[in-house]
């Protein structure tokens, strides 16, 4: 008989919707005389959706994870990019199946690639940096690009100093757009779209720290599938809304009811970095012993914002509403904006140190009340796995039992899917004692 | 009761059939494309050797990269599990663990009663395995059984890559372009591999005695090589290429199987009672 009750998520179904509109959206932008645009998961996208009319984004990373999802695809999109470029397979694995969408003149949902109307970019990564430039140019070279940097600083770094420098770009950027476009950003809309960020961003935190509970209400690979319309479009009123009204109280409501994301929870094991999305299925082998991956720095801060607050605890940063802030004008928006993405947004620390990274992965395998770690050593994105092996020393000085594996998040040919299921055999049978519960 | 422990990895079958603690037979031989039948060949080899018949063992257990694949098996224990099984009993002094076989080297960290605390493996890549010292003994034109004695001949450390079998290979061919002396370059090769084991080995953490088992085991330049780059001294018991073997024979006696075994073995005593 299984340990507690489960069932799949009410709102599941809304959020597959959501995101096949965002990609029909953009596919069919133009035909509506709508705006694309390109950009990055973490690009402010409260910005550009600002302008006036209809606007659609394409987010690169998302796209590529779309992509990684399918071995097939991506393996036929990286090899169209390093035949074209003789890029390096150590490149980022998202862009290289990107650059080789737009080579093959492939979009991954239907039809040929949708040629963007600009690009609004920030550098938070080397690959980022030259991204879009990159797909700029085998677009035609006639794309206009706009790129600003936020390295500003870890989150106990950033000040008026750092903000003014983000929020000093921004104004460039709206310059920019207005420019490029002809049209005008509408402060009623950027305002709208700092709440409805604020509202994706710490609402998704909030429905990640449920997961404290006992059973965990979520597990890491249903995750994924939610957190990914933060990463397509934090400032979408539906996609705000989705978060605040659905997935978060349904999240509570299954923590009131001991509703388990999995049936026979009997490990808690706390992830890093992207899965090999091509091989999620490693995920319900875990759940055949009943190990449970649910908490990750990489799940939880993708998209969502957190502080540690005065007893040094990992909470969700307060919304604009629990900050009692009502925002005031354009400078105000953007300020705030600035401020969420540079203090909350806590997967920005690692690229500052291991320090950081090790702060905060200790933090959430205590409070999260982690039994063990499965760390992914992802070959595919050098940000997100910086400093796994301090991390691994880190986790098992706590007494954390840990486990490598190598792999990459988009390209199947890094990754051995018999020999990880081998190796979870070895550490869940060996380190962690349990046997299968279930064939 | 009679044991066996049946190790299929990617290049070589291993059988070892043993009796309260009494190795009676050692078989090994190349597992070739179809594994479970060489799995089959070699411990029917075996028992012959050992004068047994199937029904004299009690239980048998598989391990290795193929372990899965051996379908009379009661039961199948992860490699690095059968490695520390097998280790303990002959070395009890054993905490640190490098098993470097054709197709991946690994490291892993023992507790005294032979229980894995910890793992590295050198994933996805033929440049610290055997595999990486076959293909640069072909590049030499000497037989793999000579790179041991060759590179022992050599006082000169050359640096080689061992990031990529491919690489090291065209690097050998440049070394011996440039008149490189053949047991400089095998020791260079053995120094590479060493060097990256090592890493590997420091990721669990190095703590004496170390034990060296595999294949590679059995190429004391190799092991030398290995001694050096890790600072300490290596242990390597006898026919180190069956000591997983022997781990797994001894997890079947001391019964660590999986559900399934159970259950055959229940139903096989119901059996034997029945006819009685």
């Amino acid at each position: 008989m299984a340990k507690y009750k489960t069932k799949g998520l009410d709102c599941w179904g809304r959020a597959k919707e959501l995101r096949m509109k965002y990609y029909q959206d953009y596919m069919e932008a133009h035909k509506r005389g709508a705006l694309r645009w390109e950009g990055g998961a973490w690009t402010f996208d409260a910005v550009p959706q600002a302008l006036e009319g209809e606007v659609h984004a394409l987010t690169e990373e998302p796209y590529g994870a779309s992509v990684g999802a399918n071995p097939e695809l991506q393996v036929r999109y990286q090899e169209a990019a390093e035949g074209k470029w003789g890029c390096a397979r150590d490149l980022c694995a998202y862009m290289r199946s990107y650059w080789g969408s737009i080579v093959l003149n492939e979009f991954a949902f239907g039809g040929e690639w949708p040629k963007a109307d600009f690009i609004f970019q920030n550098h938070i990564c080397c690959s980022h940096a030259k991204w879009l430039q990159v797909a700029d140019e085998l677009e035609g070279g006639d794309i206009p690009f706009f790129c600003f940097d936020v390295g500003a600083g870890a989150y106990d770094k950033i000040g008026e100093r750092q903000i003014n420098y983000v929020v000093e770009q921004l104004y460039d950027g709206i310059e920019f757009l207005e420019r490029v476009t002809g049209r005008k950003v509408s402060d009623e809309k950027l305002i709208q779209n700092v709440y409805n960020t604020y509202d994706s961003a710490c609402y998704w935190a909030k429905a990640c720290e449920l997961n404290q509970a006992i059973p965990a209400p979520l597990d890491e690979k249903t995750m994924f599938s939610l957190y990914v319309l933060g990463t397509l479009e934090k400032s979408n009123t539906d996609i705000a809304h989705f978060y605040k009204n659905e997935l978060y109280p349904e999240t509570k409501d299954r923590v009131a009811n001991k509703i388990a994301a999995v049936a026979d929870e009997q490990c808690r094991v706390l992830g890093d970095t992207q899965p090999p999305w091509g091989f999620l299925r490693i995920f319900r082998y875990l759940e055949k012993y009943g190990v449970v991956s649910i908490a990750s720095l990489y799940t939880f801060s993708l998209i969502g914002w957190w502080k540690i607050d005065g007893k040094g605890k990992i909470v969700p940063y307060p919304t604009l509403e629990e900050q009692g802030i009502t925002i005031k004008d354009r400078d105000h928006a953007l300020r705030l904006l600035a401020e969420g993405e540079l203090k909350g947004k806590l997967m920005w620390a690692p690229f500052y140190g291991a320090k950081y990274k090790n702060d905060i992965v200790t933090k959430i395998a205590k409070q999260w009340k982690c039994d063990a770690a499965i760390i992914h050593l992802n070959r595919g994105c050098e940000g997100t796995a910086q400093h796994q092996m301090e991390m691994k020393i880190a986790l098992q000085n706590m007494k954390l039992p840990v486990m490598t594996f190598e792999g990459n998040m988009a390209d199947e040919r890094e990754f051995d899917e018999g020999r990880t299921t081998r190796l979870i055999d070895l550490f869940v049978t060996e380190n962690l004692g349990l046997k299968k519960v279930a064939d | 009761m009679i044991f066996a422990g049946i190790d299929v990895g990617g290049k070589n079958v291993h059988v070892v059939i043993a009796k309260n603690g009494t190795i009676l037979a050692k078989v090994g031989g190349p597992a070739g494309i179809n594994k479970a039948e060489a799995a089959e060949q070699l411990y029917e080899e075996a028992l012959k050797r050992a004068g047994l018949k199937r029904g004299d063992v009690t239980r048998v257990v598989a391990t290795g990269s193929s372990g899965s694949r051996v379908a009379f098996a009661n039961g199948v224990i992860p490699d690095a599990a059968a490695d520390a099984r097998g280790v303990i009993k002959l070395i009890p002094s054993a905490r640190t663990i490098i098993d470097v076989g054709g197709e991946e080297g690994r490291a892993i960290k023992i507790s005294p009663e032979g229980k894995v605390l910890d793992f590295a493996i050198n994933e996805r890549c033929a440049a610290g395995t055997g595999t990486f010292v076959d293909t640069m003994a072909r590049a030499l034109e000497v037989p793999v059984e000579e790179m041991a004695k060759l590179s022992l001949k050599s006082t000169r450390s050359i640096p080689m890559n061992a990031q990529c079998a491919v690489f090291g290979e065209s690097e050998v061919v440049s070394l011996i372009h440039q008149k490189t002396l053949k047991h400089d370059i095998a020791r260079a090769v053995h120094d590479a591999i060493a060097g990256r084991i090592g890493s590997v080995a420091r990721i669990v953490g190095l703590e004496k005695d170390v034990v060296m088992i595999g294949g590679v085991a059995k190429n004391a330049g190799f092991v030398e090589s290995l001694k050096g780059a890790i600072g300490m001294d290596v242990k390597v018991p006898d026919d180190p290429d069956f000591v997983s073997a022997l781990g797994a024979a001894t997890a079947a006696a001391t019964g660590v199987l999986e559900e399934k075994v159970k259950a055959k073995v229940v139903e096989k005593e119901k059996i034997e009672e029945g006819k009685a």
